[in-house]
């Protein structure tokens, strides 16, 4: 995400062209737009749609369906992903993200002011080391406020 | 000739500092001018060891963990290299308890293999079931599978046997193999841990179904949650590739397998295969109804094979050493091994493959040594966040895909989370309810505002506003949900509630406004 390049209409169209002889090309076409300019543009909708022979309405309805996708560019330069389910809480996990957001002084969707956005997730496979969070794609396992801020201040490095 | 030292890069042992601990590794070592070859295998499971570090001597693998990279250097001093004494040295790894006792028939593997390595997974015994397919016809492959047993591991317990049989008879131009590899219960982590440790055993069965099936084409449906297993995949399938055991005429056989690794996009309902189908069309993942089943009309309309991580990777071994060898593990009508994960509130968290008709408490008290927090176990959810919380009393229940439905609860994916004494069970069946509004597909009323008024009702219940009448209500709404869902998300929601509300009625019964829970 830190290395988004800025939204550019025929360097997305080389995208699209790149993987619509996919079967079932939608999701790889969005993945790949939102790796490269940290989100989706409404400008990708129509274009997808031309190139899959599908309606506007049938990408923009699996667009807004995951909650993966972004319509806006990043307000964050980081992302966190906090896990806030069962194995996570039965080690305390809500209470701890309480502390991180109020360390963070956002909440949750929110951006922190040195541009940290912080998400829920139900769960990340990291049950029995619990409370877990993603930090940029990187695990991170038995997390507390302290790790949490160690491990954001190696992605800034 | 240069040591070899394996480091794990299990999503967990990463998350843990691996990375950190295997670059300390390499720079200690080529300070000291010592010959080491490092390579990043996946964990074997044994999750509180981990980062777990494995040095090959003459006398077989030494294990250390959990190694942190502060602790590489006295490591290193203590002449790790040759498996020297050191505080964090736990001997054979193969020895130690919690691996000992397993029945280690699809985990094998992992944690000693090169995961994206074809070479290292045919050297520990890897293709011999595709080898022993190829012999045999589709209708002797499907026998097999039949025969062993198996059920699907995912969740719903279906006959393998007869999903794949059904494909294999079906007539079509096309047909695909399926791999649900979306493993978004709470609590579960044995797909994750397989795809990122020994992804070959998945391809090859993916292979094997495609050979009984018809399927030149496949697809591997990974969650996004999980990039590792996501990287492992990719790298797996490339090297296969070229290795030629996946592509055009696989192990010179004349069949074609062509397999690609998919990435959702965060939709726990995309686990549910035909939701899954959905999005892998390019679509919203939302629930298809049944008739027509995916074995008959699946992606794209063609006749494809939908089976979880668990059920492809029990087929290699099946194929290799028969149907009845593997039915001889089990009990009633669920035969084999049982990938469980033990999570939460526990010491010795991990993976077990275990027989079917272990019980409960012998997993959380014998491989899990009892909570983290050494407070008493008070509740246990069993099968992922639609999967029943039981009571002490519950615990000697055997996992067994009957014993489990006939005491409310289910299998699942094989998921335990422990809870301590602290857990307030009028949160967790908020949470349910909370968990089933954020991910319904929202194709079916029942599932779509009876989670969200489930919320709201038990947020009635949780402030001491009605609670009798309240609880009725949720029992009314939780009926509805049963009866009235399309799949099991709204379906299978009223379990973790009426659970709680049955098991632990006390937390549901305070009036006013509860302090905030487990402090």
């Amino acid at each position: 995400m830190a290395n988004a390049e800025p939204w550019n209409a025929t360097r997305a169209a080389g995208i699209v062209a790149e993987l619509q002889s996919l079967e079932g090309a939608t999701l790889p076409i969005l993945h790949a737009l939102q790796e490269t300019f940290g989100y989706i543009d409404a400008e990708a909708v129509p274009m997808i749609a031309e190139a899959l022979n599908l309606s506007r309405a049938e990408v923009h309805g699996c667009l807004t369906f995951y909650h993966d996708f972004r319509r806006e560019p990043p307000t964050g330069r980081h992302h966190v992903k906090l896990c806030r389910a069962e194995a996570c809480q039965a080690m305390g996990s809500d209470r701890l993200h309480g502390e991180i957001l109020s360390r963070m002084g956002c909440g949750w969707h929110g951006t922190s002011a040195d541009g940290v956005t912080v998400e829920p997730v139900y769960c990340l496979g990291l049950c029995a080391n619990g409370p877990a969070a993603l930090v940029d794609d990187e695990p991170l396992a038995r997390l507390s406020a302290e790790s949490l801020d160690a491990a954001l201040k190696e992605v800034r490095a | 000739m240069s040591i070899t030292i394996t480091v794990p890069q299990d999503a967990v042992a990463l998350g843990l500092g691996a990375n950190r601990v295997a670059r300390a590794i390499f720079s200690g070592a080529e300070r000291r001018g010592l010959d080491v070859r490092i390579v990043r295998t996946g964990t074997r499971g044994l999750l509180w060891l981990e980062p777990m570090v494995e040095v090959a001597t003459p006398e077989g693998r030494i294990a250390y963990g959990p190694v942190t990279p502060a602790d590489v250097e006295s490591l290193l001093d203590a002449n790790l290299v040759e498996g020297g004494e050191h505080a964090l040295r736990l001997g054979d790894p193969e020895k130690i308890p919690f691996l000992a006792r397993q029945h280690r028939l699809t985990f094998h593997r992992c944690g000693v293999v090169d995961p994206v390595s074809v070479e290292d997974y045919r050297a520990h015994g890897g293709y011999r079931g595709l080898e022993a397919a190829l012999k045999l016809d589709a209708e002797g492959v499907v026998a097999q599978v039949r025969d062993s047993g198996l059920r699907g591991r995912g969740g719903a317990g279906f006959p393998a046997g007869i999903k794949w049989n059904t494909v294999m008879l079906a007539r079509s131009d096309q047909k695909y193999v399926v791999c649900n590899a979306d493993e978004g219960d709470s609590g579960t982590f044995a797909d994750r841990i397989m795809m990122e440790g020994d992804p070959f055993n998945l391809i090859e069965g993916m292979t094997i179904a495609a050979v009984a099936t018809g399927a030149t084409r496949g697809y591997i449906y990974c969650r996004s949650e999980y990039p590792q297993s996501f990287r492992t995949l990719r790298d797996a399938i490339a090297n296969g590739v070229k290795a030629g055991v996946l592509g055009d005429d696989i192990l010179g056989s004349g069949k074609s397998f062509h397999l690609e690794v998919r990435l959702g996009a965060g939709a726990y309902i995309c686990g549910e295969e035909t939701s899954l189908l959905e999005s892998l069309e390019g679509k919203r993942g939302i629930v298809r109804a049944k008739p027509p089943i995916p074995a008959l009309k699946g992606f794209l309309g063609k006749p494809t094979l939908v089976n979880n991580v668990m059920t492809f990777t029990a087929v290699p071994w099946i194929m290799e050493h028969g149907a009845r060898s593997y039915a001889d593990y089990g009990m009633g009508r669920s035969l084999g091994t049982l990938p469980i994960q033990l999570a939460g509130n526990i010491k010795h968290g991990g993976l077990i493959e275990y027989a079917f008709g272990i019980t409960i408490r012998q997993v959380i008290e014998e491989f899990g040594g009892g909570t983290a927090s050494g407070r008493p176990v008070r509740a246990v959810q069993v099968g992922g966040p639609l999967g029943a919380y039981f009571p002490d009393a519950l615990l000697d229940t055997p996992l067994d895909y009957e014993a489990m439905a006939a005491r409310k609860g289910l299998v699942g994916h094989g998921g335990i989370v422990v809870f301590d004494d602290t857990v307030d069970m009028a949160r967790q069946a908020r949470f349910a309810f909370e968990f089933c509004a954020a991910e319904s597909c929202g194709k079916c009323t029942p599932c779509r505002i009876g989670a969200t008024r489930g919320v709201e009702t038990m947020d009635k219940v949780i402030s001491g506003i009605r609670p009798e009448a309240n609880l009725e209500l949720v029992e009314d709404l939780c009926e509805i949900m049963t009866d009235g869902s399309l799949c099991a998300m709204g379906g299978l929601t009223p379990m973790p509630v009426m659970s709680a509300i049955t098991h632990f009625p006390e937390d549901f019964s305070r009036t006013g406004t509860l302090p905030a829970a487990a402090e």
